[in-house]
């Protein structure tokens, strides 16, 4: 369940040419989610930016996938294309991870990391509720 | 022989060509004057298909346990790449198309996120705190292997 949170599996079955436009509609959302990214670093300090991209593409990811297992209104094709493309373009690991290597003291260590995961994970469990709300309350 | 007229004509034939040279190449790297969102977006539609070829055509995705090794990978991965950029002090177009396009892109925190708090859910909370604790210790480790690489070969 939880490997195919985010990816599709090949099938031997699909025509080359649509998965060309697979991975076309995956790279321009990567160009999409890593200029929004950049876009977001010009507007705050490079922490803040991190953790503003990460817990937001955290909330609506969680949203997208929490609404297919509820309600799937959101179609599997472009589900995949936009989280896969954007949302985890838009997020970010590693500078995350360099941010907290380079961290001016233990404090700010500490905080780097309990805001990103603390943030990230509320995100995911806040867009659960959504998602729950919206499909009627089904008890899930 | 070569007389004063030729002479001037051979240099002015070589000076032409090496201003060719330069002009060409230096041209694709700096002159062309890319926009900073446009060459961070180059690097983030590479590093994004990047990652899906991870997921889709690697075994990584399809342990048996229901670890997501393939976000563990890219993670680490990335963070050792970008780790290098920023430690040995990499330009500003090498950082905005490597480090914030393709390293930014090709790692994920949404996935990361998302995977652990349904590994919690589903009652597996081993799992989620090793994919917790294991992207964030094996990211500082590549880190730290970066230091070791750059402090080694610069």
């Amino acid at each position: 369940m939880t490997r195919d949170t985010d990816t599709d599996t090949p099938s031997s079955h699909t025509h080359p040419l649509a998965r060309l436009e697979t991975l076309a509609l995956i790279g321009i959302g990567g160009f999409a989610g890593a200029n929004l990214r950049f876009f977001a670093t010009g507007l705050l300090p490079e922490v803040g930016a991190v953790l503003l991209v990460n817990v937001v593409g955290s909330f609506v990811l969680g949203f997208l996938l929490y609404e297919a297992q509820y309600t799937g209104i959101v179609d599997r094709q472009s589900r995949i294309v936009f989280t896969t493309g954007f949302l985890s373009s838009l997020t970010t690991y590693s500078t995350f991870a360099v941010q907290a290597a380079l961290a001016a003291s233990p404090i700010w260590f500490v905080a780097v990391v309990v805001g990103n995961y603390g943030l990230g994970f509320a995100g995911v469990l806040v867009s659960r509720a959504l998602a729950r709300r919206l499909s009627g309350g089904a008890s899930v | 022989m070569i007389g004063p007229e030729l002479a001037l004509g051979l240099e002015a034939l070589v000076a032409s060509s090496v201003g060719i040279l330069e002009s060409t190449g230096t041209g694709i790297a700096l002159d062309l004057d890319l926009e900073p969102a446009h060459v961070v977006g180059a690097g983030g539609a590479i590093g994004a298909v990047l990652r899906h070829w991870v997921y889709t055509y690697t075994k990584l995705a399809d342990a048996d346990s229901g670890f997501p090794t393939a976000t563990l990978a890219v993670n680490v991965v990335g963070s050792f790449v970008l780790g290098v950029a920023v430690l040995a002090g990499w330009g500003d177009s090498t950082m905005q198309f490597l480090g914030i396009g393709i390293c930014g892109s090709f790692t994920t925190f949404s996935s990361f996120s998302v995977e652990t708090v349904r590994l919690w859910e589903a009652g597996d909370r081993r799992l989620a705190a090793a994919a917790a604790g294991g992207n964030l210790l094996l990211s500082l480790a590549a880190i730290g292997l970066a230091w070791v690489v750059v402090t080694v070969t610069i």
